[in-house]
This record gives structure tokens, sequence and C-alpha cells, in this order.
């Protein structure tokens, strides 16, 4: 709340890059509060020093630390990082408060391909996520080609047709569910509440350069989004090639949505609020809200898996549930206190 | 900026046709015509915004399909009827949008730009709402944001669509007296839609009148606005006369009986 005051001033370059750094270490802190949370307790001081690669760290908590810990804290913050990224943008594009990454159809075209994994016995570490990204893919190429029309893609037909589509395929997965065996089930629930436990390096290192590539072009295009949030033909008067923007950022966005869905599950929650909680901070602004959203939105996710995996402890929860437990109260009360910031005219 | 035998045809029930005229840099045009007669469709033509299917629309010489969006805002700068601000987005922030078109990738603006919008805020008598919310404003203070907002793309044509409907007639004056101010002093090519043709007569250099979406008739307010044009085209009883102070046209809208009883 502390940024709170700063709304006044009209966003440049300093600006965006100092509440970028405020949050950059923000994350830094939460990621070594999560590295020395787990069953095993591991003291900050110890992990500084194994961090720095000095002082004696056994090989245990070492192995802790580096093979367990920090590859899921790194692909959570990530993950979250991409969620809270295909919010901000998605909301601009559709012009809609609900608007999330989810809301095209991506989740239940990549959860599909990930049931269907499960139940054709596949791994976790290749089989289920290839699948799964496959059918993410094919499914928001299906929504987007279903609405355009003469090349245009029209806000409320997308929106209606990922809804459509959602639903049918939410059918298909309970007709798994309802057949599937115990053993599976238990791995089917966890993916479509969110699940990092199977974090790997490699998942993010697949992962790293996708997303990297993909926000830096939607960072070039965050000045058109701000006009294209005060309508689409406003923007084109205006200059804003808005069919491209779309286009691109649709396709950029599930890209980089469904390839970290099929490492993480579906993972609600963090794109839906993130944005909201930025923008009644920082103000409606793209080019800061577009940067804050992303790292507000990895801070969130790391920290609400570090809940996870530690609250039940030796047990789990699916990280699903602790951003919906609790993201949802804390919304409501900012939203009651502040507003939605947005106004439908 | 030349329309040549522009038209257009929406579906099979609805078309615009036989359009050519040409809007020259300093003057002052005024549109009217009844509601549906075509006026936005056709100032969307204008712009660009949507294709003709025959004849063509020529900005400097050059067809207008040919433009780059960009390119095309840099140009021809329109103000919408209405906008809808979902954002508290404020009053800078949103005339600055107005530079899009001339900024490359980098997506900050200069102090340049911020010259340049500081500029059209004090032509629009805005400067002092710079730090106010787009929500908190009233309606005339609104429109002449957006005025503001195209001034700042520094086109050499401006396209005003209804820009005084929402307004009582004080504001109402105030717009016309910068429309027109804005075509005399800065030398723009300026376009408005207006339904309150009296005022409009006062200010344009000539008046266009679109009737089922052909031009009914093209000229000065004088020739254009009279008692048999206005109640044939808008199918209301009026009566012309000239306005005593300005000696420009002056309609007034009769009731039904009354209009029965001159005719």
């Amino acid at each position: 709340m502390a940024l709170r005051g700063t709304r006044d001033r009209i966003v440049d370059p300093l600006r965006v890059l100092s509440i970028g750094v405020v949050l950059s270490i923000v994350l830094a802190v939460v990621a070594f509060i999560s590295l020395s949370m787990g069953p095993a307790k591991v003291s900050m001081g110890t992990i500084l020093g194994w961090c720095a690669g000095m002082g004696s760290v056994d090989q245990t908590t070492s192995m802790i630390l580096a093979n367990i810990r920090l590859p899921r804290i790194l692909l959570a913050g990530l993950v979250g990082f991409t969620l809270s990224l295909g919010g901000v943008v998605f909301q601009a594009l559709l012009r809609n408060p609900l608007a999330e990454p989810f809301i095209l159809g991506i989740s239940s075209g990549a959860a599909i391909g990930a049931i269907g994994g499960i139940v054709l016995g596949l791994g976790f570490s290749v089989g289920v996520p290839l699948l799964s990204f496959i059918s993410a893919l094919a499914t928001i190429l299906l929504v987007m080609g279903i609405s355009s029309r003469h090349g245009g893609l029209e806000s409320s037909t997308l929106l209606l047709t990922g809804v459509i589509v959602n639903a049918f395929f939410t059918a298909i997965i309970m007709f798994f569910i309802a057949t599937a065996s115990d053993s599976r089930l238990h791995s089917m629930l966890f993916w479509l509440y969110g699940d990092l436990s199977q974090s790997k390096y490699i998942q993010f290192s697949v992962c790293l350069p996708l997303v990297l590539i993909v926000s830096g072009v939607i960072y070039i295009f965050s000045r058109h989004l701000n006009l294209i949030v005060g309508g689409e033909e406003p923007a084109l008067q205006m200059g804003v090639e808005v069919e491209l923007v779309k286009w691109v950022s649709f396709i950029g966005i599930s890209l980089i949505t469904g390839v970290v869905v099929a490492f993480s599950g579906i993972i609600g929650f963090v794109g839906l609020i993130v944005p909201h909680l930025m923008r009644m901070m920082l103000g409606p602004d793209h080019r800061l809200l577009i940067p804050a959203s992303a790292l507000g939105g990895a801070i969130f996710l790391v920290a609400a898996d570090t809940v996870a995996r530690t609250i039940i402890s030796p047990s789990e929860l699916p990280v699903g549930v602790i951003t919906a437990f609790l993201g949802a109260p804390f919304f409501l009360y900012l939203l009651k206190k502040r507003g939605s910031q947005w106004t439908q005219g | 900026m030349i329309l040549k035998e522009v038209s257009f045809s929406y579906g099979n029930c609805w078309s615009l046709g036989g359009i050519n005229f040409g809007l020259k840099k300093g003057e002052l045009v005024g549109m009217i015509g009844p509601n549906g007669s075509g006026k936005s469709t056709l100032l969307r033509i204008m712009d660009g915004l949507i294709r003709t299917d025959m004849g063509e629309v020529l900005l400097l010489n050059r067809p207008i399909s040919s433009y780059r969006r960009y390119e095309v805002a840099r140009q021809i700068a329109m103000v919408p009827q209405e906008s809808i601000f979902r954002f508290a987005f404020s009053v800078i922030e949103v005339v600055l949008m107005g530079r899009f078109a001339h900024r490359g990738l980098f997506p900050f603006e200069g102090k340049e730009d911020l010259e340049i919008a500081r500029e059209s805020m004090r032509l629009t008598g805005t400067l002092d709402l710079e730090r106010r919310s787009i929500h908190e404003l009233s309606g005339g203070e609104k429109q002449r944001v957006l005025i503001a907002r195209a001034l700042t793309q520094k086109a050499q044509f401006i396209l005003l669509d209804e820009p005084t409907s929402q307004l009582d007639i004080r504001h109402k004056v105030e717009i016309f007296e910068l429309i027109a101010s804005l075509a005399r002093t800065q030398g723009f090519g300026v376009m408005v839609v207006s339904h309150d043709i009296s005022l409009a007569a006062q200010y344009c250099h000539r008046m266009l009148l679109l009737h089922e979406g052909r031009m009914f008739r093209i000229g000065s307010p004088h020739e254009v606005v009279t008692t048999d044009t206005i109640s044939e085209v808008y199918q209301c009883p009026v009566m012309v006369d000239k306005n005593p102070i300005t000696q420009t046209p002056r309609v007034t809208v009769l009731k039904k009986r009354a209009g029965a009883e001159i005719s």
C-alpha cells in the first residue's frame, strides 16, 4: 500500500524500474524464506552460506535445497509470473474484469491432454506435459478459429466461445474422473488443482526462454493495450493496429500459459486477482501494470506454494487450493475497501 | 482530402452512395442529416476505418486504403461522440495517448510529447485539469479533453462525431468556438457532425446535408439550410428564417399543427 501515493505521476521508465526493483527484492526475500521452510528446517544463515557457496552444509540439506526446494520455487515463480501476465493482458484485450488466462478454454484443453495422459499411464516428466501442451494449443486455436470473422477477433464472441468450449471439455474430464481408478484419481485431482511437487530444473529451463520472449513482445504492446482498453475503434483512430496486437498477444499468451500449465496443472486465481490487486495499487497504465503484475504473480505463487507444501506436512495440498483459500478473502477485503477501479462506462 | 464517388453498402438494406466532396485545410464543414442517414458511417469511411465498395478516399493525393493505421492517425484525428474510459486515467495520460502514432517501439513519451500535450491542453482550456481523473470530469470538460487528445495527434484534419450532443447550450457554443478557431488559426480541416443545425450554420463555412445515404445538398449554410430542404429531409415541419444578428439561417421546429397551418 506504500506504493499508492505515487499515483499522481505519469508513468516513466524510472518509476517502472524502481517498482520493478522493489518487487524483485520482495520476490527474492519470499524465495529465501520459502527455501528455509519444509519438513527439514534449515536456518536462514545456512541458506545464505549455501547460496554463496560457503559455509559447511551437510550433504542431505544441500540435496534437499538444490534438488527439491529450489527447482520448485523457480517453477512456482515462473508459473505465477506467466499466469498473472496472461491475466492482465486478457483483461485488457477482452475489456472484461473477469478475464484470466484460462477464460478462453486453455485450462480445460490442457486438462483433457493431461488426464488423457494419466489414463494412458504416461509419466509426469514428458508424456503428460507434452499431451497437455498439445491439446491446450489445439484448443486455443479452435476457439480463435471459431471466433474469427474476416480475420477479426471480436471480444464477446471470443469469450462466449471460450466458455462453451470449456463447458464441453469439462464434461469429458468429468467422464474420465468418474471412470478412473482410485490411484489415478488422486493424480488427476492434484493436476486439476495445480501441483508443483513434480518440479525439476529442466521444466524451468524449457519455460524460461519462451516466457521471456513473449513478455518482451507483450511489453512493447503495453501502450497499445492502454489505448485498446478504451475501446478498439478509438484505438484504431489513434493509430493502433488492433487486430495485429490481438492475434499476437492471444497466441503468445496462450503459448506460454500452455507450456507452464503442462508442468504445473491448473492453478486458478493467480491470473485473476494479481492484476486486479496491482491495478488497485499502481493505477491502470499497462507500462507499469504489466511488469508489476507479472512479478506480483511470481511472489504470490511462491508464497502460496510454500504454504501448500508445509501446512499439513508431511502431506501436501494442491497449490490451487491455497491460492483461492488465501487469495479470495484478501481480494474481497480490498474490493470492498477500494472498488474494482473498473467502470463499465 | 477528397472523396470520389464513394459508395458503401451494409448487407443489402443499407447503403451510402454517390458521395463526392473535398475537405480543405482551414475549412470548417458541418455534416447534418437525420438519424440513420449515414453521417457516422461517412465519417468512419473518411478515417479509413471502413473500406468503400466503390470509389476512393484520397488523403493527400493517396488512397486512404494504402495507409497504415499510424500513418492515417498522423493526418486525421477523430473525436468520438462519447468515449468510455474503463479505468481512471488522469487527463494528462489521456491527452498523451494522442502521441501514439508518433512514437516508435519505445513505450514511453519524451519531453517533446509532454510539451505538445500541454500545448493542446492550453488551446482547449484544459490545462488546469491535468491531474484530474477522467471519470471526475463533466461532459463539457471531457469533450474538451478528447479534442485536446485529437490535437496532440498533430494531424491536419479533425473529424468530430456529434461533439455537442450531450452538452448544454453554453458548452455547445464553447465547443463550436473552439473548433472554429482551430480551423481559422491553426489551419486544420475540420468536419463536424451535429444536430444543432442553427448553431452549426453560424460557424461552418460549408454544410453537407445527408439523406438516406446520399448527398442531398452541399454548399454554404444559406444554400443548404432552407425550409424546404430541412423539412423534406427530416420529415418534420420547420421554419427557416434569417437570424437577425448573425444573418445565418435559423431553424425553428414547429409543432405538428402549426406546421400544417403554414403548408
